[in-house]
């Protein structure tokens, strides 16, 4: 085995074939993200015109001027531009007229305008920008040319609202469980109480028990309170919803801090609120972390909860983009800015993270 | 935190105390009420009104627990001894019964009636739940989702997991892998709407999604892919996979690293090749993680929404159960049915419920 001849340690060390195996995978696994965010740098026109891998070096057929057809001329039957006669239709295609030179009708047939092409090396200089940020982001009116050439005028997506919404959900839906779950975990853990035990066993029930069952109840509920479509709604929700891990994780760790330290603080005094304050939670920061990443990163990329008690009032990033993809199909510029808006703070966060979000998934890996 | 339990130092007036506790008390409720009301006509500014929600949001519950345990504190021992614990848990137990215990109930007893609530059909929606063409569709549906995503997810995440254990670039390789794990399942999407996108037979189109700029370049035809009866739910699932590969390498590749070193050494001396070495030895140490990883998985894919609701909708014979719930409570109004297909979700749960539950009993961490 050539394998053993390199161990290193007791691990084996895999030859070449490993890491090409690797490869193949990690780039069909960031081709799709890459392509999302390429295209959303693109120009509104060239998205629906050519595919984004376009914008890399490659041969192929540059726009280098416009033909005019004069108005007279008929475009129903064959159509004779720079001595060459094709249909419609043919032209629509492109229709190589020689000297290397391609003509191609733009858009319908009303626009009576070919563009001239010919064969070179392109995308060193692709046509990118920021514009779709700019149009998805903004609340007021954007404009843009769609691929007919029309220019569209209309209301803007308001993306960054949504993110503030998203912000105003995520961070009280990821610290009030946090808080709510370490005071829980500590009694279960440190304190005498009658039920103690059942309750917990309760506790672990819930860890697998599918949202839907809960939804129609709690619609309910909140419908009566007049709390839907507020972020308290939504707080309310995540906050049970995701109680069990929060709590199962929780009481994990604090149940193994060392008895010692609780029982000198209680000697010198300190009440059970003060040990919790001043000791469980400075002393249960890394299993805090590791919950909080993965509340967090749940409640951002939640979809259905969101839904569902915020409505489209206060749209969070994740049903902005789910409209998006409803009621707009065709403003799919818009679309790959918003996805990648949507993305660039739970990746933020997870980079910076992972120790800790890989931790606790690795500790709690019964989520429901 | 200066405020807190110093009474043993001296028992000045006692009235004062009291006083000083009840204005807290009065604070506490104005903070908590007046923040709401404020907070719902605080339409004006999103950055201040997103400041101000945060704030008081996790300000009131901190507020709270210290005011109900300030409260507790006050009472004499023996009270003390019954009020500090539930002060503790009892927040969380409040929620927990109130967001997932008696809504279980409640939605048990709401199958049994119409969609009104009001009619008494006893078992007449779990009739419709295991007979409708459309439910038995979701079935047939998660069932693929179950098996063929579960199987792609953990195969795929195992492979990865041993060979990148293997190679010096392993962080890199699977923070590749990971990373879709930060995404939502609406932002992945509309990633994979531009891989599946279809632009139709018009002249001088190009196509600009992956899958049929591919298929196109190899001699294919292009295709609508989503509305490909039978081949539109691998599609779907292969986003699944995407998403979920990485959980399951990551779990997988933590246990593999907690295979003892000298065992894989003994093993190594005794002749066994590298495959050998991975079913008689690897495998056999971390098969728990393997059952805990599949079952996350499997009860994911029994739940699965987002991803469904996003691409197709449920047509074009897509449909899943978590999807036909959400169609019969908020499309169509029918309460009675879609609490009876919260429910058959809940009851395909439940065995693995039981199996955490003896889990957890075996593990004796409850002392």
């Amino acid at each position: 085995m050539r394998s053993r001849a390199i161990t290193e340690g007791s691990r084996a060390r895999g030859g070449a074939t490993v890491n090409i195996v690797l490869l193949v995978i990690c780039i069909l696994w960031a081709v799709p993200t890459i392509g999302i965010l390429a295209t959303s740098f693109r120009d509104s026109r060239d998205i629906f015109g050519s595919g984004w891998w376009t914008i890399f070096p490659h041969r192929g057929w540059v726009t280098t001027g416009d033909v005019h057809i004069d108005d007279a001329a008929d475009v129903d039957g064959p159509i004779t531009v720079e001595g060459t006669t094709a249909t419609f239709e043919q032209w629509r295609e492109g229709v190589e007229v020689g000297h290397g030179k391609r003509l191609q009708w733009y858009g319908n047939k009303r626009t009576r305008t070919l563009t001239a092409q010919e064969l070179r090396w392109v995308g060193f200089g692709a046509n990118l920008n920021l514009d779709n940020y700019q149009g998805v982001l903004s609340g007021g009116t954007v404009k843009y040319r769609d691929a007919n050439g029309d220019t569209i005028t209309r209301l803007g997506n308001n993306f960054s609202d949504a993110v503030m919404n998203s912000l105003a959900v995520a961070v009280p839906s990821t610290l009030i469980p946090i808080l709510i779950a370490a005071f829980a975990a500590y009694a279960f853990a440190w304190m005498e109480f009658p039920g103690r035990k059942s309750l917990f066993v309760l506790v672990v029930a819930l860890l697998v028990v599918p949202l839907q069952i809960a939804l129609i109840p709690v619609l309910r509920d909140f419908t009566k309170l007049k709390l839907n479509g507020t972020f308290l709604a939504m707080w309310l929700a995540h906050t049970g919803f995701g109680l069990p891990l929060a709590v199962y994780l929780l009481f994990n760790y604090i149940s193994q801090l060392p008895r010692d330290i609780f029982e000198s603080a209680f000697l010198d005094g300190a009440t059970p609120f003060n040990v919790f304050v001043r000791l469980v939670i400075p002393l249960s920061v890394p299993a805090l972390a590791s919950f909080a990443i993965f509340q967090f990163l749940w409640v951002w990329n939640d979809y259905l909860v969101a839904l569902i008690f915020l409505g489209d009032k206060n749209r969070v990033v994740t049903s902005a983009l789910a409209a998006m993809v409803g009621e707009k199909g065709q403003d799919w510029h818009y679309l790959t800015s918003g996805a990648f808006l949507s993305m660039v703070l739970p990746l933020a966060v997870f980079f910076a993270l992972q120790r800790y979000f890989v931790r606790g998934l690795t500790a709690g890996s019964v989520k429901g | 935190m200066s405020l807190d339990g110093r009474q043993s130092v001296a028992k000045p007036n006692r009235l004062l105390k009291s006083l000083a506790f009840l204005a807290l008390l009065l604070v506490t409720a104005f903070v908590l009420y007046g923040g709401f009301a404020l907070l719902k006509n605080l339409g004006s500014s999103k950055i201040l009104a997103t400041l101000f929600a945060v704030v008081w949001g996790i300000g009131s519950v901190a507020l709270l627990y210290f005011v109900l345990n300030m409260g507790a504190e006050r009472l004499p021992r023996r009270a003390r001894g019954i009020l500090i614990p539930l002060v503790f848990a009892g927040p969380a137990l409040v929620l927990l019964f109130w967001f997932l215990v008696l809504p279980t109930l409640r939605t048990l007893w709401l199958s049994f009636f119409d969609d009104t609530s009001t009619r008494f059909v006893f078992l007449q929606n779990f009739a419709f739940a295991f007979t409708n063409p459309i439910m038995l569709e979701s079935f047939r549906n998660n069932l693929l989702w179950m098996v063929f995503g579960t199987i792609f997810c953990v195969g795929l995440g195992l492979i990865i997991a041993v060979l990148a254990d293997r190679s010096r670039w392993e962080k890199v390789y699977k923070a590749i892998i990971f990373m879709p794990m930060a995404i939502s399942f609406v932002g992945a999407g509309v990633i994979w709407k531009f891989v599946y996108s279809y632009k139709g037979e018009a002249p001088g189109m190009q196509e600009i999604g992956l899958l049929n700029a591919l298929v196109v370049a190899f001699g294919g035809k292009a295709h609508a892919w989503l509305l490909l009866g039978g081949w539109n739910n691998f599609l779907l699932i292969a986003i699944m996979v995407w998403l979920q590969t990485g959980y399951a390498m990551v779990i997988l590749s933590s246990a593999i690293k907690s295979v003892p070193g000298e065992l894989l050494e003994a093993a190594r001396i005794d002749g066994a090749n590298e495959p050998r070495i991975f079913f008689r030895v690897i495998i056999p140490v971390i098969q728990g993680t393997l059952v805990t990883v599949t079952t996350t998985i499997i009860i994911f894919s029994l739940k699965l929404f987002d991803i469904v609701r996003v691409m197709t909708g449920g047509n074009w014979g897509t449909n899943v159960i978590a999807n036909e719930f959400y169609m019969e409570q908020f499309t169509y109004g029918q309460t009675g049915r879609a609490s009876a297909i919260a429910i058959v979700l809940l009851v395909a749960i439940v065995p693995v419920m039981i199996y955490n539950l003896r889990q957890f009993a075996e593990r004796r961490a409850f002392k």
